[in-house]
């Protein structure tokens, strides 16, 4: 009993890295622009699928593959923004939610047309490491390692470099940062694309644990929302917290009660920390 | 009673009700099937309206009311074999009164909070509903033929549900007409233009928001148990399809948010848009990636949608473009 309850909070805690590199994502971009982008999941979904599909067609190893797939991320965040957020970005939410939907339907329409809705899997198993009664596949620590390495990146980044200077301070206050002579609408691009770097980055470390169809970015773009919310959204540091948070509560009420609860407590817990904390755990920003 | 001495209000009933008996008298079972899905998103996009256009809240999750309403009506006409007409009546009271008590939470979130709030509902309403032993749980519940036999076989019952949809959306459409011209109704757009000055001005806020949540949850309530009776079953995938409540936002922004006609003219194009995409063998595949290119074309370029567009254009027709 105890041995399993370890064995799953292990499991549910690494896991926990990956969904909070996700959700880093989305807060990055609700902080900088106050978008909530409905196109996170299709993005995940470019990132699992490019990393099959260079692994399957070019054989590239999915960890190697996973540079290829931010630059990807990148490009593609770049691109929503330019054709579809940045027209809305000062109107009512309903129009930037709307028009990230519009983007979110546009991607996966194509990839229903192209690939179809079966499931793929990276078949690229590297066994697991046992310590004692403790059993973890490498796939997972890996997936954990990538994304705390990515998350240290990302703050050297914000940190520490011009640029992520400036993404902060439009972050902070966009017409002031403007004032100071930084190019509002090229650092809320590159948000954008930073975001969406961050979502491919998770969506390719997933595909190594996980089968995935390319509807698969979905449910991970609704954890992005519960773990932001958890954490304070626009508030990536938060966002891993709340990743952890969602990792080890899904490692620990399946001992409790069906699996299938599971989303009942997620849920049930967003729209609680809603109402109560808007907020969130750490607070917003 | 203003409303009822303009021409709008009376135009678009005269519309529908036409509509509707042409159906009847065609006695065409392919037109009435689509008849119904129109009518059906008229109802669910008018409704929405009272909550979307009027008071401003963006409930991205509105479908949760369709869901927990057909549900309950569903329940009560296979499980405890009521007839359809009061378990359809109790279906739109379970929606409105869930909205109301979930009103008083999440009503006092503002903008975006709001809308995640709204998916989380829903999310968490279909987890729920996947686990609930006495609505099926994820196999859900399924209606026994002979059930159909009481409104005189699954014929006569197929278009006793249209008859249904047919008044329910009706009804929706001119609920929705006396309420943005009330005073009811100015509240709420006063909410929508600055929340914080309408309480200034005398509007009680809480109360009018929560109100226009019920309404608007009710209408939906009543379409779901209507819809299931219809289809014989119901599903927790069916029920609280996230992309179906996103369509129905899609309808009013297309026709034009904040105006009686737009959610009219919105869900009529958006259904026959798809229906059109889903049958043409050349788009076929591709019918959910041009659905999305119009969306975005509609934001990005046609904010003020169809009907707005047409008021901003032609001053003089503001008196029957409600």
């Amino acid at each position: 009993m105890v041995h399993q309850l370890i064995n799953s909070l292990t499991d549910g805690f690494l896991l926990g890295f990956v969904y909070g590199l996700a959700a880093m994502g989305l807060s990055l971009i609700w902080g900088v622009m106050s978008v909530i982008n409905l196109a996170h999941g299709p993005v995940i979904t470019v990132g699992m699928l490019a990393t099959y599909l260079l692994f399957v067609h070019v054989g590239l190893n999915p960890y190697l593959a996973i540079v290829v797939v931010a630059g990807i991320g990148l490009v593609l965040g770049l691109i929503i923004y330019i054709t579809a957020v940045h027209r809305v970005i000062s109107a009512p939410h309903l129009s930037s939610l709307l028009a990230t939907f519009a983007v979110n339907m546009i991607i996966l329409g194509i990839f229903n047309a192209v690939f179809g809705g079966d499931q793929n899997n990276i078949d690229f198993s590297l066994g697991s490491l046992s310590i004692g009664f403790l059993n973890v596949t490498y796939s997972r620590l890996l997936a954990a390692v990538g994304a705390v390495a990515v998350t240290v990146f990302l703050y050297l980044y914000l940190y520490f470099t011009r640029t992520g200077k400036s993404i902060r301070a439009v972050a902070n206050n966009r017409e002031a940062a403007e004032l100071m002579g930084i190019p509002s609408t090229r650092v809320l691009a590159l948000s954008f694309g930073l975001g969406s770097l961050l979502a491919a980055v998770a969506g390719s470390l997933i595909s190594t644990i996980f089968p995935f169809t390319i509807f698969s970015g979905g449910p991970y773009e609704l954890k992005s929302f519960v773990i932001c919310v958890l954490g304070g959204l626009g508030n990536p540091l938060g966002a891993l917290l709340g990743g952890l948070i969602l990792g080890l509560m899904e490692g620990l009420i399946p001992i409790w009660m069906p699996t299938s609860w599971v989303p009942v407590v997620e849920f049930g817990l967003f729209v609680f920390v809603l109402v109560v904390r808007p907020t969130g755990l750490l607070g917003a920003k | 009673m203003r409303a009822l001495k303009q021409p709008g209000l009376w135009l678009y009933v005269a519309a529908l009700v036409v509509w509707g008996l042409v159906v009847w008298f065609l006695d065409d079972p392919t037109l009435r099937e689509t008849s119904f899905t129109l009518l059906m998103y008229v109802g669910l996009a008018s409704s929405l309206n009272i909550l979307l256009g009027y008071t401003g809240y963006v409930s991205f999750g509105h479908i949760v009311f369709f869901g927990l309403g057909g549900y309950m009506g569903f329940y009560l006409v296979s499980v405890q074999e009521w007839s359809l007409y009061p378990a359809a009546l109790v279906g739109g009271v379970f929606g409105a009164l869930v909205a109301a008590l979930l009103g008083l939470a999440v009503l006092r979130l503002r903008g975006a909070y709001f809308a995640l709030a709204t998916i989380g509902v829903n999310e968490a309403a279909r987890a729920f509903v996947n686990n609930f032993r006495p609505f099926g749980g994820a196999t859900g519940l399924s209606l026994d033929y002979s059930v159909y036999g009481l409104y005189g076989g699954s014929m006569k019952a197929l278009w006793l549900a249209f008859g249904l949809v047919w008044l329910i959306a009706i009804a929706t459409v001119v609920t929705s007409y006396l309420v943005k011209q009330s005073r009811f109704g100015l509240g709420l757009m006063a909410i929508r233009e600055d929340e914080d000055a309408a309480m200034v001005m005398g509007v009680k806020a809480p109360r009018a928001k929560t109100w226009a949540f019920a309404l608007s949850a009710f209408f939906p309530g009543i379409i779901g148990t209507i819809y299931f009776f219809k289809n014989g079953n119901v599903e927790p995938h069916d029920a609280f399809r996230l992309h179906m409540s996103i369509e129905t936002l899609v309808m009013i922004m297309l026709g034009g948010q904040g105006t009686v006609l737009g959610p009219i003219l919105g869900a009529l194009s958006y259904e026959r848009l798809r229906g059109y995409l889903l049958v043409s063998p050349l788009f076929k595949s591709l019918h959910l990636a041009l659905s999305g290119v119009a969306l975005l074309l509609i934001i990005l370029f046609v904010p003020a949608g169809v009907v707005g567009w047409l008021r901003q254009r032609f001053p003089k027709l503001r008196g029957i473009l409600e």
